[in-house]
């Protein structure tokens, strides 16, 4: 199978290395998840031919575009891959038409055919009526849109989109977020989308690439990522506490195996599992106590509150514990106020096992 | 002794000569006393004066400055040169000078009509026009008629300037209609055509012939002597050290200033 | 408390003109404006300052471009290079074309011996020189808007399978367009102000190479009266095209 994106860059800047593989089957929408700085932006501009690569290769449709064993380097305008830039890039001095028709025109296609098509693309993102209209007068969410159409119009062999929703409003955003979503699954090439968010990511994305320091650190579907974190990066993006720990299974005859973390007491989780393993649960499956809560309840940490900060309608609340990890909890803000969760305050947090998502580390 | 020259009108000399015109006030002779004739006594004629003078005069009149400090020690010789209209128009103008050489008797009448002469001017030397062509003659000019050749590269001083109103008259009393490519604003820019081989030849006088680097030659033509220009020299109303403008008239004319300036290719007036 | 030099900037730019205008003898003036050399040099200065800055602007954009290119070699250097003729007294520098583009200059000895035609004492000596003096202004405006557009514009015309050549026609120029506008004034109005090194390059023969300053300078020589007529006539000239231009040209999208 060669089409869609096969892709091995590393690129190598005073302090900084990246060195990724993507890999994008046609039709598919990967987003590439990251902090700021991870080298995201890199990989799209070096996958776009923007940014010379140091050693890698990058063949789309069966095509190499980069191939620095055989000096493989296709220039940006050869390449034919759409990029969809973060702050969009309309050229200011042309009309939604113009912008959407400049790669068709740059590609051959005469100047009334070039229209034609440019008028559709607007008729398909439902900008029909602002073809004649400057990007300096167009809204966030329609300059993305133009953006879009002009990125796709040359029918691109790939499409990048860096940062597709960065520069919208929070109320936009999640209106243009879903329109996004309908637009990229119709695309019938590669797409790989770069994004901090991973809202958007989950949203947008069939696949998720998630890289740290210039290097990949998870792949998988949005839901294995958001339930399976492997970095305290992604868990704190999913908003998951993550523990790494050593597992033994409980004796025979007895269900459930012990997780030692560190010099904290050993955790109790469901499921028989062993050797090295990431212990992650959701914060609102934490429960908070003033006092040493009665009976035996098992996973118990002693601490006190770090930090409290609003999500939503609830209040997480960070605990640091004396010898165990710190654990987030969310409790309502009636709890919050009844357990006088004031920072220093000495609080307790117990975890019901059944609550505890345990899987192999490494 | 120290010497200046400017290329400047004399205004920024001018200063200069009052500052030491006013620091030499109480030291030297009365500026009113007579005029001492030309090498007498050395003693009454001292300080500094400013002259302006045509830029033709330029090399000869430098000479004649260094001659006269040392014939009269305590002098110092300021010379501003340009072209004479331009001299004229900064003396009408109140420009501090002592002493005036104009390249033209009518420019000097400009400035003895407006009152600013102190002596009746008097004519010092003469100079006629001469066939400017670089060296080797690639033009293969002969005389004036291939002024009239639309064939050759030709620069003219342009009529309102002196050497063109001069080129003018020539060309006139010998029936000659020139066919020039350009009317040049000075003798200097004229001069500069004929040195890089732009032009075949150009009108000049005889002295910027003279004066002008090896890439120049001379041709002399029989029709020059129809049209003489006369330089005349006078003091003026405005000097700070009349003693000394008298002096350094004087010597300008006597045997050893016209010996210079006959070594500059001018003749006598 | 800006508002004092900035005033006073004012006042030293205009008053100068306005004893211009008050001292012109406006009796002369139908006499002297009218007057065939008048016209003619009015006409050359025009008509060569014109062809000097779309000269400048065809030949300086693109050198403009090259130069703001990030990661140039030698970048400071050339630019030096580019802004010599600024400093560059007006008469060196027609000395200078002399010694290239003359008769018996370095390119001028060929081409003369070959067709029989120098460039000295023509029109097109004029536009040379002009465009001498001129094109530094153009490139160094030009420079300046293109180092202050965002270059990304150009990625995403790449992306879009636009050639650098197309990018550059199509989306880079447009971009620094009110830049260039700026620097073609600049330029335009520096041609038309010529002197030194079109009176040493080209001459001084009315309706051929005559152009207002020169025509200027001369009338000084004879009748400082017609010389400030002349002066205002080309003031008067070159305000009004340039205040038409500005408005035009330099007005972004």
């Amino acid at each position: 199978m060669v089409s869609g994106l096969t892709a091995r860059v590393r690129v190598v800047r005073d302090h900084f290395t990246l060195d990724v593989a993507v890999d994008v089957a046609p039709g598919e929408v990967v987003a590439v998840v990251g902090p700021n700085g991870a080298g995201k932006s890199t990989l799209l501009r070096a996958l776009a031919g923007l940014e010379p690569v140091g050693a890698g290769r990058v063949v789309v449709d069966g095509v190499p575009l980069t191939d620095t064993d055989q000096g493989i380097a296709v220039p940006p305008h050869h390449r034919r891959i759409g990029v969809v830039f973060q702050d969009y890039l309309l050229f200011p001095h042309l009309t939604a038409a113009a912008n959407v028709a400049f790669g068709l025109r740059a590609g051959g296609v005469g100047r009334a055919e070039a229209t034609r098509r440019a008028q559709n693309w607007l008729d398909r993102v439902g900008l029909a009526d602002l073809a004649a209209v400057r990007p300096g007068r167009l809204s966030g969410g329609q300059a993305q849109r133009v953006a879009l159409a002009r990125a796709l119009a040359p029918d691109p062999r790939l499409l990048l989109l860096d940062e597709p929703l960065a520069a919208l409003d929070a109320r936009t955003r999640l209106q243009v977020r879903g329109e996004l979503r309908r637009h990229l699954r119709d695309v019938a090439g590669a797409t790989l989308v770069v994004t901090h968010d991973p809202v958007d990511a989950a949203v947008l994305a069939d696949r998720l690439v998630v890289i740290e320091d210039g290097a990949v650190v998870q792949t998988g579907t949005p839901g294995e990522v958001a339930r399976r974190p492997r970095t305290e990066y992604v868990a704190r993006l999913v908003g998951l506490n993550l523990l790494a720990g050593t597992a033994e299974p409980a004796p025979e005859g007895r269900s459930g195996s012990r997780v030692r973390l560190g010099t904290a007491a050993p955790v109790v989780v469901p499921g028989r599992h062993a050797g090295p393993v990431y212990v992650s649960f959701r914060p609102a499956a934490v429960a908070l106590y003033a006092e040493p809560p009665g009976g035996s309840p098992r996973n118990v940490w002693a601490g006190e509150v770090v930090g409290l900060e609003p999500a939503g309608e609830a209040v997480r609340v960070e605990v640091g514990t004396a010898q165990g990890p710190s654990v987030v909890a969310e409790v309502t803000p009636e709890a919050a106020a009844d357990l006088d969760l004031v920072p220093g305050a000495p609080v307790w947090a117990v975890v019901k096992a059944s609550e505890i998502e345990v899987y192999a580390r490494g | 002794m120290t010497r200046r020259r400017t290329g400047a009108v004399g205004v920024l000399a001018g200063l200069l000569v009052a500052a030491t015109a006013l620091a030499g006030c109480g030291g030297s002779g009365s500026p009113a006393g007579a005029p001492s004739p030309g090498g007498s006594s050395a003693t009454a004629v001292t300080g500094s004066i400013t002259v302006l003078a045509a830029a033709s005069l330029t090399g000869a009149f430098d000479r004649i400055g260094r001659d006269f400090e040392a014939a009269h020690p305590g002098t110092t010789v300021t010379f501003s040169y340009g072209s004479s209209a331009t001299l004229a128009a900064s003396i009408t103008n109140g420009a501090p000078a002592d002493v005036f050489a104009a390249a033209s008797e009518k420019t000097m009448q400009t400035v003895s009509s407006a009152g600013d002469t102190a002596s009746t001017p008097t004519p010092f030397v003469s100079n006629t026009l001469e066939i400017a062509v670089p060296k080797g003659n690639p033009g293969g000019i002969t005389g004036l008629r291939d002024f009239a050749d639309a064939g050759k590269k030709i620069a003219l001083c342009a009529p309102q300037v002196p050497c063109g109103a001069a080129a003018q008259q020539v060309f006139a009393k010998a029936g000659i209609t020139p066919r020039p490519d350009s009317y040049e604003t000075d003798v200097k820019a004229a001069l500069q055509k004929v040195a890089s081989d732009e032009v075949d030849a150009a009108l000049v006088y005889r002295t910027d012939v003279i004066a002008a680097p090896g890439s120049v030659q001379g041709i002399a033509f029989p029709e020059a002597r129809s049209v003489v220009n006369v330089y005349p020299i006078a003091t003026l109303t405005g000097a700070r050290n009349p003693t000394a403008a008298t002096a350094f008239v004087r010597y300008v004319e006597s045997a050893a200033g016209q010996q210079v300036l006959a070594d500059a290719g001018f003749a006598k007036p | 408390m800006l508002a004092v030099p900035a005033l006073v900037a004012l006042v030293f730019l205009v008053l100068p003109l306005v004893g211009l205008v008050v001292r012109a003898p406006w009796r002369q003036a139908p006499q002297v404006l009218t007057s065939p050399d008048a016209l003619a040099a009015l006409r050359l200065s025009v008509l060569t300052a014109t062809a000097s800055t779309g000269i400048a602007v065809v030949l300086g954009v693109p050198l403009a471009w090259w130069l703001a290119r990030p990661g140039l070699r030698f970048a400071s250097l050339l630019r030096a290079v580019i802004t010599v003729p600024l400093v560059l007294p007006p008469v060196v520098g027609g000395v200078a074309l002399f010694t290239v583009l003359g008769r018996s200059g370095l390119l001028g000895r060929p081409l003369y011996e070959a067709t029989g035609f120098a460039f000295p004492f023509t029109p097109y000596a004029v536009v040379l020189a002009q465009t001498f003096v001129a094109l530094p202004y153009l490139v160094l405006a030009v420079e300046g808007a293109l180092r202050g557009a965002d270059r990304r514009f150009e990625d995403a015309a790449a992306t879009l399978g636009a050639s650098p050549l197309r990018t550059f026609l199509r989306v880079t120029l447009p971009l620094v367009g009110p830049g260039i506008a700026a620097g073609a004034v600049l330029a335009w109005a520096r041609a038309l102000g010529e002197f030194g090194a079109t009176i040493t390059f080209a001459g001084n023969f009315p309706g051929t190479t005559q152009t207002m300053p020169l025509a200027v300078y001369l009338a000084l020589e004879t009748d400082p009266g017609a010389a400030l007529l002349l002066s205002v006539a080309l003031l008067a000239v070159s305000v009004a095209v340039l205040a038409a231009l500005r408005d035009r040209w330099t007005r972004a999208w």
